[in-house]
């Protein structure tokens, strides 16, 4: 009896506890938003495109045919030319900017001391606080006519000005993810080895690079992924023709420069714009599928940690 | 020379690998120079080729003779509707998210799928993003093409950036703080209103400031969902259309004709400025947070 008095008294249903419910109530619903919207991406690029994909598109022209002619009669919609323009660019840009993003993790995590880290670090931040669109100017107009002077190729607009610009906007995610990577490598590790009359040199090469292995891969899918998924900035300095890259000073065009290249003249509904969120139902999967590779490799290592 | 001071004397062996981790340090160094130079570097330009073009009039005029020649005014208004509209839509989603994965949520299925939704949401591709705006917004939920579509979709796009800065600055608030409030027989909410959300302010601020910072940037998910290529007035409502200063400046390059080479470059440094602007500010914020945080 006393003790469910005592339960009375502190189960009070006064203002304060509607309020704490209701709040927990709101900041669940902002918690699932998250979950929401990709869900929600993903339904709505989905079924956008259903209609067509299910009904109209041959699947074997759309991964084996390089003629996309979304205009021509009959109308063709073969993707096979800009999925080889999103992994030539990306490729190229991975091939620059990998080892670079590698060495200056090394150097800003393991050499760079005090102010000098400091700097490098805010640097590196803004060069991610560029945006796509002035990447786009770069390349359009300065990289372009360099190009063009440099190697005397008939386009500056190409392969490896696309390349370059993308590889410069994925360089600091990954650079970011692999100091973290390198940083989660245990002190004891570099002192058991300096203690051994290692250098610090040898110390990276033989202790830190092989433990942070599976971060530093982490870093370079995240920026796999920013490379596939990167729209404005290709769309200035690629050039824009669907081909299949021969060279480096060839003119491509990729997934994501198609969509918004195109979307602006397709009306509503019509098999071209059904059509553009096929192409994105497939961006979306190559990133998801990145990203949640990446993720569980960071996951894993963190649980490691702990 | 005794054998004592000859065993201190480092041998070939040690002064091989001495020189070595020199010229590999050196070598670090300069693959860090090639990532950060460019940014000096495309300062330098954008301000050389742009900078001449910047004037109060630049700032405040229309865009004149077929957006060839005036100014960026109702560019500049329109960034501002945009970004303000989706900071206001994101803002309270994206720190109600994160008041429940850092003061609510417990180890579960469920809060590790939200944290695997939100390093997707991340990231997705800008244009997919926009494909999504088209769908979602433009013609599901019948905005039309105006502010308020562009908008939901920025907010969609930036999301993650406020849940992951506001996330880690409430977790940065020590655990006696909340308990000593518990124990005063305060509510969780009471205790997350009076005492975590004021120790945590200026860290969510930052993440508002960076969510600026990326809205203001971006051109893809606005520029089928809202941003136009001219309008020659500035916006009365969430339901107009605007200009937008990333889509300008995207026009501008490539849209229109007979451009003067410097105007381009002039409108990339008011947006960079714009942007480096903000990250400067979160930046010098974040170290002063980090000065002074005594617990």
């Amino acid at each position: 009896m006393r003790r469910a008095a005592a339960a009375a008294e502190f189960d009070r249903r006064d203002a304060s506890w509607w309020m704490d419910r209701i709040a927990q109530g709101c900041v669940f619903a902002g918690g699932i938003s998250a979950i929401v919207f990709i869900v929600g991406i993903l339904a709505f690029i989905a079924t956008q495109g259903m209609e067509f994909a299910a009904n109209r598109l041959s699947w074997t022209e759309f991964f084996g045919s390089i003629a996309w002619r979304p205009n021509g009669h009959p109308p063709q919609y073969g993707a096979l030319a800009l999925i080889a323009g999103t992994a030539s660019i990306t490729a190229v840009a991975m091939a620059l900017v990998v080892p670079l993003s590698l060495g200056a993790a090394i150097y800003i995590g393991e050499f760079a001391r005090g102010k000098t880290r400091e700097w490098l670090k805010i640097l590196i931040e803004l060069l991610a606080a560029i945006p796509s669109v002035v990447w786009g100017v770069i390349g359009l107009n300065v990289m372009g006519p360099l190009m063009t002077d440099v190697f005397g190729v008939p386009s500056g607009l190409n392969l490896l000005n696309a390349g370059i610009i993308l590889g410069l906007m994925a360089a600091p995610i990954m650079t970011t993810i692999a100091e973290d990577a390198l940083k989660a490598v245990p002190d004891t590790y570099r002192e058991a080895a300096e203690a051994l009359g290692a250098t610090k040199w040898q110390v990276v090469l033989r202790v830190v690079l092989p433990h942070a292995r599976p971060g530093l891969s982490a870093a370079g899918l995240l920026g796999v992924g920013r490379a596939v998924g990167e729209t404005i900035a290709v769309l200035m300095a690629s050039g824009h023709a669907i081909t299949v890259p021969e060279s480096l000073f060839d003119s491509v065009r990729s997934l994501t420069a198609t969509i918004a290249s195109e979307l602006g003249e397709t009306a509503h509904g019509d098999d071209h714009y059904q059509a553009l969120f096929v192409l994105g139902m497939l961006l979306f999967a190559i990133t998801f599928a990145i990203n949640l590779t990446a993720d569980s490799i960071v996951r894993g290592i963190r649980r490691k940690k702990a | 020379m005794s054998a004592p001071a000859s065993s201190f004397r480092a041998t070939d062996r040690e002064l091989a690998s001495l020189g070595r981790q020199r010229l590999v340090r050196s070598f670090l160094l300069f693959m860090t120079a090639m990532l950060v130079l460019p940014v000096l570097g495309i300062l330098a330009v954008l301000i050389w080729q742009g900078g001449p073009g910047l004037s109060l009039e630049f700032f405040l005029d229309d865009p004149k003779k077929n957006m060839t020649a005036g100014g960026i005014f109702p560019a500049l208004v329109g960034t501002v509707w945009l970004t303000a509209v989706a900071l206001l839509l994101a803002f309270p989603l994206g720190v109600a998210a994160a008041i429940y994965l850092s003061e609510y949520a417990k180890d579960s299925l469920l809060t590790r799928t939200i944290n695997v939704a939100i390093v997707n949401l991340a990231g997705v591709p800008s244009i997919v993003h926009a494909l999504f705006g088209v769908g979602a917004f433009v013609h599901f939920m019948q905005f039309g093409q105006s502010i308020l579509a562009a908008s939901c979709t920025l907010a969609v796009m930036t999301l993650p950036v406020i849940i992951v800065a506001a996330r880690e600055s409430l977790q940065a608030v020590p655990q006696p703080f909340r308990e000593a409030c518990w124990s005063l027989g305060a509510t969780r909410w009471q205790t997350i209103w009076r005492v975590v959300l004021p120790n945590s302010g200026s860290g969510i601020l930052t993440g508002v400031i960076l969510c600026i910072s990326r809205a203001v940037g971006e051109t893809a998910p606005i520029m089928f969902t809202g941003a136009v290529l001219y309008v020659p007035f500035t916006p009365e409502g969430v339901l107009d259309q605007t200009m937008a200063l990333s889509l300008h400046l995207y026009n501008i390059s490539t849209a229109v004709s007979n451009v003067p080479p410097g105007l381009p470059f002039s409108v990339a440094l008011t947006l960079i400025g714009v942007v480096l602007l903000m990250n400067a500010t979160a930046i010098a914020f974040r170290m002063r947070l980090r000065g002074r945080k005594k617990w």
